[in-house]
This record gives structure tokens, C-alpha cells and sequence, in this order.
């Protein structure tokens, strides 16, 4: 007799035990065919099944979705993808020293957010999450900024009040950060319909992980997008992992998350997440599809978690240690670099300047950032100030409030 | 000046609004072509075109997770949940986004939108169409938080609301959309036409946020109220025969705590009264306001009229509503104590 059982999802290896991809599934390089951008529905369905990459095992750029970048571009893409994981290592390090309270790395996740940015306008607004330091790098934002916000110091553009990376900027299009998820997807659908009612030709663009799918406000914002066709890119960062959750959890498990996009009668790309050019050719396809009043695309980016989730978490507990070495899609920033390399553009020398450049770079940024304080040392923000804009103006409640603070700082300083 | 009922006084403050500002658009379910189930915003599509009157798909927390988008690239969006009781989908972007973009970006963004929903009971609407979340609101730090009583206040603080560049959730007590309703359901409607505060002026006009008003001045017990309740204890006061001053708060954040303050001090004696649950309720903010700055001129202990802690229930809507009798008994009992 049949009955019904529990299906409970499983992660294909757990500690100790071998990795396993073969629920990967792949395409080769070049394979995916590109439709132009207002192609119906159904002539784009393909993308959400097969895996778009352009970057062979040769490392040379094939087939359609080739971007044709030139070398300066594709140097330029590196530099940001290694400054990004440099600053990475180095803030991860500053938590682990007792200097910042908490990080999270996006290592692994590089190409994601750089190529992205690149594919895009400085006036299209982004809607990021807690892991696409790469846009706020690739935009150029100053890391003594970042670094900044990391510390809650005074220079800190979140004035103290939230977790290190929550970054925002209004001169670099940057939406402030939310500790909870999913709620920026939604909110970037919005910013497009404005854009839209109000005639403009700048797009939004948002990120967030497998694991946020399966929140309520991924689906408002597919429901929205396509509705009102706004010209929006949603992103589905597809790295395996939410926390210690995998991705199967998100009902990732038969069909890719891309295919949620022709269920709500959008495109949906499912692409190599760590292939630069990938990434920027479907940003780019997605982008003109956007401004040409076509609507909004979803991309789902095949990546992989390389880090733990935050400082707080300790991936060995529930997955195989060397489970990275064994990820299909390679690294994006060796990938680049093997490009960059087969075609005559790169080398070890080029890249161990970069590499120190990098470093340099952000050891003198961080040099800088710590005299505007730390937590425990040097230059103390105002605790009144946490008191500052809950509203435009102060209440006279919130005021009696700041100066009941006031009297008891002032006892505690003289005791 | 012309006569308006409270539906009329809110498209009135929408359609002045949309004349002055391109930016401010309408957005909820039904809101567009029909012009909302109780026609809030009827007509203003075919004034403003669909562009700026959107009709939403069932999904609140789309609705506001939307506006929350369109206020950051410059619009001024006003949306309305059909329902007070439909919120709670959109509580996560009310609560967690919303309420904390200007704190958390440290003043860099805003998100000035107003969110408009119809509330309290006394139209059998049952349990998911009577409920009063004001305290929950109130309770988030960050959001603005009012309730008007008549149309012309109705008006001015929607117009006010509209322009604040901090969000504001905007309570419009259902029973009151179509005349003043004193808490009896066996009388006769009696439509706005009959009270002065459905003279509206047809222009623009604010009513600030944050400022109370006395709507009867008296001497002997100070009764707090807002929306519906304003209009029960108005006349519940007249019928006890009490000089009682009736305070119409309109605003719960801010909080208008100057004149509750002053008017408990003269009095010496307090009545808070709101159709919301008791538990819980903003009565016992205001009631704890009024004990920590009017403790030393009390006469009495401060008492709380409000519906009982359970659901709206459909069949038991006049046991639930506290209506005149239960003002009443609240008033001889704080006038008998000590």
C-alpha cells in the first residue's frame, strides 16, 4: 500500500564526509543561447533551467553571451573582486582580534557583485544584503568609510546604531542595509516603479541568498516587478548555504530558483555565478531589458559559500571541510585571472602587485579609520546621539529622554 | 466651507495633496478604478490618471514594502490596507524597515510614507474587521501615530500626515466615516451634516500632529479618549451629569502630554476610554503618564474603560463595545472615590 511520507531534505554530505556536487546542474561554456532581451516569455524559459557561462576550461570567452570586454575593463573587474577579498581577510582578522565586534565575508562570492555593478549605471540605485561588499567596493566607496562603520566609531555613517556592514550611501546609490531579510527585494521594486511613473530611465537592482527566497517578501517583489513591469533586476545569490541551512530548504531541490521568475511570467537566468563575464553579460542583458520598459529579470547566481556566515558561525559543524575545493565553478577571482592570462594580459608579476597593492591599501585605510575610534579606544561618538533622528525633529518626549541620559552620564563620570 | 462626512474629508485632503505634489501617489487594493470599498478614493484615478492611483494586488506587504521603494526615489506615497485588520503581512516592513530607515541610516534616507487603514468596530464586522492596533504602532519607535474623530480633523491631519518626512499610521475609526456615532446602535444614523466638525474647508489647512484637543472643556473629571470614543464619552459626560472636560488625543505619537497633564492637574480626577482591548492598551500609557506627572492632585485612582480582552466577536458586538453604560459606571465611580 502507498502512503504518504515526510520528505525531509538532506545536504549531500555532511563532516566527514566526501564532498558531492552532482546535483550541480551544469552547461558547457558558450552551450546557453542568448535571446534578445524583449524576447517573449517562452522564448527565454530555457535560461532558467541551463547554467549560462561563458569563461571554458581554457579559460577563454565562448559563445553568445561573450561581453567582449576589453582588457582595462576586465583588469579593472579583478582589482575590485581582489580588493573586496582582501578587505575581507583583513576585517575578518580585525573581528578575530577583538577590534570589531562582528563580520561577514563574501569570499567565494566576488564576481557576483563586481561584474553586477559593472554591467550597471552609478545612477541606477542598489539594493544590496549583508554580502555584496563588492558593490560598495566597486562603486567606490571609500574603505576608511567602511572601515568606519565597521568600527561605530565617529566617523560612522550609521552614527553607532547598526552591525558592522550594514553600510549605506546616498551619493553612491547604496540603500542602507537591513539585519533582516528579503525586505530590501521588495523595496527595490518600489524605487523602480517610481522610477518608472516618474519617467526616468534609471533601474534598481537587488540581492539576496538562497535561504531568503523563501521569505514572503522575495515573492511580493516578483508579484510587484511583473505586474507593474518595473524595471528592476532581482538577484537570488545562490551560494548553498543560509547559515547551516541548505538550499533544498528554500525548495531548491528539482528546480532552480531562477525558474521562479517564468513562474510569476518574468525571465529567470540561471548563471555561473563565479564566471566574471557571466555575470556581467546577463547584468547587462537584464539591465537593457529594464530601461527598454521590457520589465523586471531574476538571476539566479550559481555560487558557492566559501566562508563561514558570519564571524559567529562555524561551517565544520554541519558541512565536509574541503567542501570548497571541490565546487565545480572554481573560484572567480583565479578564473579572471586565467583569463586575463590566456589572453596575453596578466601575469604572476601583475598579479603579486595587485595583490600588495591591495593589502597596502587597506592596511593604510584601516591605519586611518582606527583614529576616528574604536570601540574601546580613541575618539568616542556622543551616546545623546543615539536620541537623533528616530524622527526629523526631536519629541519633547524623546528630549526629556536625551536629558535624563545626560544626568545619568554625567553621575557616572563622577563616580 | 462645505459640508463633508469623513470620506469626503479624506479624499478631499488626497486630492489637494495630489494637486500640490506630483509625487504624492495612491496605492492599495481597490483604492484605483473603484475607488476603495469605502470610496476614500473615489474619482482621484480619473483625475490623476493610474499612474498616481495604483490598484495593488492582495499583498500588504508588498503594498508597503512598495512604498517604502517609491518614498526613497522621491514620491510620497499614501497607502491604504483595506483593513486595520489586514496590517499584520506588512508588519515586518512597518516595524522593521519603515519605522528605522532615517535612525538606521543615520539621516541619510527617509521614507515619508503614510499609511491610511480603517479601524475600530460597530459596523458587525466581526473579529477581522473591528480590531483598534493603535498601541501596537505606538509601541514602535520611529512612527508617527494618529487617529482623527471628524472629518475636519480628518482632512487637516491627513494633508499634515502627508506632508511629515517621517511615516505616519493613519487610523480612521470605520463607525465614524459616515456621521458621529454616540455608542446607542438602536438611534437613528445621524450624519455629519448635524455636527460642526463636518464644516470642512475645501483648500489646504493642517491639523499638526501631536496636539490634543479639548473638545469639552469642564472642571470636575478629565476623560481621554480618541476616534469613536470621543463621541460616546461626550455624551455618556452629559448623561452622568458631570462637569467632565473630554480630551480628543488625535495623536498618539507624539504624544500631546501637555494637555493631559494640565487638564488632570486642574481636575484631579481621570477616565481613559478607547475600544481597543484593555491589556496591553494605550490607556496604560496615558494612564501611566498621568500618575507620574499628576500623582500629588489626584482624588481618585485613574480608571480604564475599553473593550474586554477578547476578539471582536460578531454576534456580541454591543456586550463588547464599551459604550455610554460602561463610561458611565466608570465616571460615578471615580467621582464616589474617596
Amino acid at each position: 500500500m502507498m502512503r504518504s511520507r515526510l520528505h525531509v531534505p538532506r545536504p549531500p554530505a555532511r563532516p566527514g564526509e566526501k564532498p558531492d556536487f552532482s546535483y550541480v546542474a551544469l552547461s558547457p561554456a558558450g552551450a546557453a543561447a542568448r535571446p534578445d532581451p524583449n524576447a517573449p516569455l517562452n522564448d527565454t524559459e530555457f535560461l532558467s533551467r541551463e547554467l549560462v557561462r561563458v569563461l571554458d576550461d581554457d579559460h577563454r570567452a565562448v559563445g553568445p553571451w561573450d561581453p567582449h570586454l576589453a582588457a582595462p575593463d576586465l583588469e579593472l573587474g579583478l582589482r575590485h573582486m581582489m580588493l573586496t577579498r582582501v578587505f575581507d581577510d583583513r576585517m575578518h582578522r580585525a573581528q578575530r582580534q577583538g577590534k570589531i565586534t562582528f563580520y561577514i565575508k563574501s569570499t567565494g562570492e566576488e564576481a557576483v557583485s563586481v561584474a553586477a555593478n559593472m554591467a550597471m549605471r552609478p545612477s541606477d540605485m542598489l539594493f544590496p544584503s549583508y554580502r555584496n561588499q563588492g558593490l560598495q567596493i566597486a562603486r567606490g566607496r571609500n574603505i576608511v568609510d567602511l572601515m568606519c562603520q565597521l568600527l561605530s566609531n565617529t566617523r560612522d555613517m550609521c552614527k553607532g546604531r547598526q552591525l558592522p556592514v550594514m553600510y549605506h550611501s546616498v551619493e553612491g546609490n547604496l540603500f542602507s542595509i537591513s539585519g533582516n531579510l528579503a525586505t530590501q527585494f521588495p523595496q527595490a521594486v518600489g524605487w523602480a516603479m517610481a522610477s518608472a511613473i516618474k519617467g526616468e530611465d534609471h533601474i534598481a537592482a537587488s540581492w539576496l541568498g538562497d535561504g531568503s527566497t523563501a521569505e514572503a517578501d522575495f515573492h511580493y517583489a516578483l508579484l510587484f516587478a511583473q505586474i507593474y513591469k518595473a524595471p528592476v533586476i532581482l538577484n537570488v545569490v545562490n551560494n548553498q548555504w543560509a547559515i547551516s541551512t541548505f538550499q533544498t530548504f528554500a525548495g531548491g531541490e528539482g528546480r532552480s530558483f531562477a525558474s521562479r521568475g517564468p513562474g510569476y511570467g518574468m525571465p529567470g537566468i540561471r548563471v555561473d555565478g563565479n564566471d566574471f563575464l557571466a555575470v556581467y553579460a546577463v547584468t547587462q542583458w537584464a539591465a537593457e531589458r529594464a530601461r527598454m520598459g521590457a520589465g523586471p529579470t531574476l538571476i539566479e547566481h550559481v555560487t558557492y559559500r566559501a566562508a563561514p556566515h558570519s564571524t559567529s558561525d562555524d561551517p565544520s559543524r554541519y558541512r565536509p571541510k574541503d567542501d570548497y575545493e571541490h565546487w565545480p565553478l572554481g573560484d572567480p577571482i583565479e578564473r579572471l585571472k586565467s583569463h586575463l592570462i590566456a589572453l596575453g594580459e596578466w601575469s604572476d608579476e601583475h598579479e603579486k602587485t595587485l595583490v600588495k597593492q591591495c593589502e597596502e591599501q587597506v592596511n593604510q585605510a584601516w591605519r586611518e579609520a582606527v583614529t576616528h575610534g574604536t570601540l574601546t579606544d580613541g575618539p568616542q561618538l556622543d551616546p545623546e546621539i543615539m536620541f537623533q533622528d528616530v524622527f526629523k525633529e526631536q519629541t519633547p518626549s524623546l528630549a526629556r529622554q536625551r536629558m535624563q541620559l545626560a544626568q545619568e552620564l554625567k553621575e557616572r563620570a563622577q563616580k | 466651507m462645505t459640508q463633508m462626512n469623513m470620506i469626503q474629508a479624506l479624499n478631499s485632503a488626497m486630492d489637494v495633496m495630489m494637486a500640490r505634489d506630483p509625487g504624492v501617489v495612491l496605492m492599495g487594493e481597490d483604492v484605483g478604478y473603484f475607488g476603495g470599498v469605502f470610496r476614500a478614493t473615489e474619482g482621484l484615478q480619473r483625475k490623476y490618471g493610474e499612474h498616481r492611483v495604483l490598484d495593488s494586488p492582495i499583498a500588504e506587504g508588498g503594498i508597503v514594502a512598495t512604498a517604502i521603494g517609491m518614498s526613497l526615489n522621491g514620491l510620497r506615497p499614501v497607502a491604504e490596507i483595506q483593513f486595520a485588520d489586514y496590517i499584520y503581512p506588512a508588519y515586518d516592513q512597518i516595524v522593521s524597515e519603515l519605522a528605522r530607515i532615517r535612525y538606521r541610516s543615520g539621516g541619510d534616507f527617509c521614507a515619508p510614507v503614510t499609511i491610511r487603514t480603517p479601524c475600530g468596530g460597530g459596523i458587525r464586522g466581526g473579529q477581522t474587521h473591528s480590531q483598534s492596533p493603535e498601541a501596537i504602532f505606538a509601541h514602535v519607535s520611529g512612527l508617527k501615530v494618529v487617529m482623527p474623530s471628524n472629518p475636519y480633523d480628518a482632512k487637516g491631519l491627513l494633508i499634515a500626515a502627508i506632508e511629515e518626512d517621517d511615516p505616519v499610521i493613519f487610523l480612521e475609526p470605520k463607525r465614524l466615516y459616515n456621521g458621529p456615532f454616540d455608542g446607542d446602535p438602536n438611534k437613528p444614523a445621524v450624519a455629519w451634516s448635524s455636527h460642526p466638525r463636518g464644516d470642512v474647508p475645501e483648500g489646504h489647512y493642517r491639523v499638526d500632529l501631536g496636539v490634543a484637543e479639548i473638545v469639552r472643556p469642564g472642571t470636575q473629571l478629565t476623560i481621554i479618549t480618541y476616534g469613536t470614543m470621543v463621541h460616546v464619552c461626550m455624551a455618556a459626560a452629559e448623561k452622568a451629569g458631570v462637569d467632565a472636560e473630554v480630551i480628543d488625543l488625535r495623536s498618539f505619537v507624539p504624544l500631546d502630554i501637555e494637555t493631559i497633564v494640565s487638564s488632570v492637574k486642574k481636575t484631579g480626577r481621570c477616565i481613559v476610554a478607547h475600544e481597543a482591548t484593555r491589556f496591553g492598551g494605550f490607556g496604560g500609557e496615558i494612564l501611566s503618564t498621568v500618575q507620574e506627572e499628576c500623582f500629588w492632585h489626584l482624588e481618585a485612582p485613574i480608571l480604564r474603560v475599553a473593550g474586554w480582552d477578547t476578539p471582536y466577536p460578531h454576534a456580541f458586538e454591543w456586550e463588547y463595545f464599551p459604550g455610554q453604560a460602561r463610561v458611565i459606571a466608570a465616571i460615578k465611580a471615580t467621582m464616589e472615590a474617596s
